[in-house]
């Protein structure tokens, strides 16, 4: 066992699944002389070097689009868009190519791509360098969105993102680089599309991911002392997410609050919620409440950001108005 | 006294360009007669550009292609009665209908597909380069694209990033002067395509791309060059568009004069008349092409129109690729 930053965690899975398969590239801006701007990938040139190793110009559709070439002929990359901001620049190579190939092409080809990005706010660094906009892409048919909490999921599930045959984008959240966990000693892969009980509760589930679980984790345990029992649902992955763990939570706690970094309206949040309502609408005693950012973009100055990240007492506060306390 | 394999090589080129024009010349009534779904961009009238090249490749070269990609299809050796399956959107197509005529591709023979994006080939192409030069295998890719691609930022992008990186590419610019409905002088000042590659630190060449065997000999040093390491290139083929940008597209915006001009050059006829003269083929020969080709065309439309339609749940299939265990 080790204690290991999210980061390193990363960077050690990178490592791992090179060593392991010779056809793991990486690719991006600064990933490989800088080692990254967060750290992650620091070393891997040295020990893999510059044939799979490569810093690539500030062209984020080619580096996307190449990579999905070099995809279909036998390699898996494994690309960095530096900033999930950045994104919009290698949409077509995602949505349009990756995420279609398999299907037109009728299963001739498959692209086993991972896009590492880093998504998130907390650093006052406004409206370019800040946003969550994983929905775009959960939206997505063929593609597959990850977002892990903690070093130890972070490993396991980029494990089993660069094993995957499928387009998978890695949603890292820049908040969680500078955090610790633990490392099992013979880390292994995590399954895509299976979500973890992170508190045991009766009274609610709340359902999150990233950053937002540990908000939701220090809500729980004040709530706990409130007498309202929480139990805590990080969905490791968006799509596909677990529906059927998130619906067994909720038939044993009739109540059901989302809670998410990125803005509110037309959000991951948003598909979950109405599968539930669904398909577990009996099992209801309170209206389906989300939370989210507001509608409108990240900002610099500190309140203005304040105003825009949900907190733990706003979590706080919308599980005690859905328990009536 | 020209030699055998020569002139077994131009006879190869004259069936491939007599059988794209008499594919393209019957899927244009068929679209008329309603027996296509979906729209049709017909390759009339450029024949010699996807011919020529595609003689200097190896089997295992890939290619990239576009909206416009019949004959880059049928001269890279897809089988026509597939084809004119897929383009009917039956089960037996290459893509089992989900594609038609924009999305085929081919694994078989490398063909990673024609695009419904313009420039969207660029990338892929640019990437399976990167995936041949990774695994030494002394493949090349070749990307056709057309005048209206190369005002894309994925245009200058990845030649940039070609370049940069040296990667065995052929870029191929079939250069009809017609963007959809507009003429390329509308649309740029830089209208040299073999210019701009330059720029980027490519080998640039532009030619009159009317008769295969030309384009083939200035194609094939480019192709062996890129195969040896030596970096990529960009072939400009000069050509005409005889049809509308699609099957319906009646061509108003074009000036008359430019419209004539252009279907008076007939690659086809041109190079009938070169091997009768130059090469001493017999007629007997070219009307026994003529003879097996026609017979091909007609095969391939009883084949398609024979295949049954798929059944919708082919519809839900490949969209992901199942993991391996």
């Amino acid at each position: 066992m080790s204690e290991l930053y999210y980061g390193q965690a990363i960077g050690r899975a990178l490592a791992d699944e090179m060593r392991r398969d010779e056809r793991v590239v990486l690719w991006g801006e600064d990933v490989a002389q800088a080692g990254g701007i967060f750290g992650v990938s620091r070393g891997l040139l040295q020990t893999f070097g510059p044939r799979r190793v490569k810093d690539t110009p500030i062209s984020e559709l080619a580096l996307t689009g190449a990579a999905v070439g070099a995809a279909m002929t036998g390699l898996r990359p494994v690309i960095e868009i530096m900033f999930m901001d950045f994104i919009g620049f290698a949409l077509d190579p995602l949505f349009n190519q990756a995420a279609k190939i398999s299907h037109m092409f009728a299963g001739q080809f498959s692209v086993p791509l991972v896009v590492r990005t880093a998504a998130g706010g907390g650093f006052n660094a406004g409206p370019h360098h800040s946003q969550c906009l994983e929905a775009w892409l959960a939206h997505v048919p063929g593609l597959k969105v990850v977002a892990p909490s903690t070093p130890a999921d972070a490993y396991g599930l980029l494990v089993s993102s660069i094993r995957d045959d499928n387009p998978v984008v890695f949603v890292e959240h820049k908040g969680l680089y500078a955090r610790k966990g633990i490392l099992p000693e013979e880390p292994g892969p995590l399954p895509l599309g299976k979500a973890a009980i992170v508190r045991e509760g009766e009274d609610l589930t709340l359902v999150s991911y990233a950053l937002m679980v540990h908000q939701a984790l220090e809500a729980a345990a004040s709530l706990a002392k409130m007498g309202v029992s929480v139990e805590v649902i990080d969905l490791r992955t968006l799509n596909p997410w677990d529906k059927a763990g998130v619906l067994e939570s909720v038939r044993k706690t009739n109540r059901l609050l989302i809670v998410q970094e990125a803005v509110k309206a037309f959000g991951v949040g948003a598909e979950i919620a109405a599968t539930v309502a669904e398909e577990a609408l009996d099992f209801l005693d309170a209206p389906i409440v989300r939370l989210g950012a507001p509608f409108a973009p990240p900002a610099v100055s500190k309140p203005l950001e304040k105003a825009f990240l949900v907190s733990p007492g706003q979590i706080v506060e919308a599980a005690r108005r859905m328990v009536g306390t | 006294m020209v030699e055998r394999k020569d002139v077994e090589l131009k006879l190869n080129m004259y069936r491939t360009m007599l059988k794209i024009r008499s594919f393209e010349e019957r899927v244009a009534k068929l679209f008329a007669d309603g027996e296509i779904p979906g729209f049709l961009h017909l390759a009339l009238g450029q024949e010699a550009v996807a011919t020529g090249l595609c003689a200097a490749l190896a089997p295992e070269d890939y290619i990239t292609s576009t909206h416009r990609g019949h004959a880059h299809a049928i001269a890279k050796g897809v089988r026509t009665d597939r084809f004119m399956a897929e383009l009917m959107g039956k089960a037996d197509g290459y893509c089992q209908g989900k594609g038609g005529s924009i999305h085929l591709a081919d694994r078989s023979l490398n063909h990673l597909g024609s695009n419904g994006i313009v420039a969207g080939g660029i990338p892929l192409a640019t990437g399976a380069a990167f995936s041949a030069q990774y695994r030494e295998s002394r493949q090349v890719a070749v990307c056709f694209f057309g005048d209206g691609a190369v005002n894309e930022g994925a245009f200058h992008e990845c030649l940039n990033l070609a370049a940069l990186w040296q990667l065995p590419v052929v870029y191929c610019c079939e250069n009809n002067g017609w963007a959809e409905y507009s003429a390329q002088s509308s649309q740029t000042r830089a209208v040299n395509v073999a210019e701009r590659a330059r720029i980027y630190g490519l080998e640039g060449v532009r030619i009159e791309a009317h008769d295969p065997y030309v384009i083939y000999q200035e194609a094939k040093p480019l192709i062996e060059r890129a195969r040896d390491g030596r970096g990529p290139a960009l072939i400009e083929c000069l050509t005409c568009r005889w049809r509308g940008h699609h099957e319906g597209d009646a061509q108003k915006y074009r000036p008359k004069e430019d419209l004539d001009a252009a279907c008076n050059v007939d690659c086809l006829a041109l190079f009938e008349e070169r091997l009768r003269v130059e090469e001493t083929a017999e007629q007997t020969t070219l009307d026994q092409i003529r003879r097996e080709v026609a017979e091909e065309i007609e095969a391939a439309v009883a084949f398609a129109r024979q295949s049954p339609l798929p059944g919708p749940e082919i519809a839900l299939k490949d969209v992901y690729k199942e993991v391996e265990a």
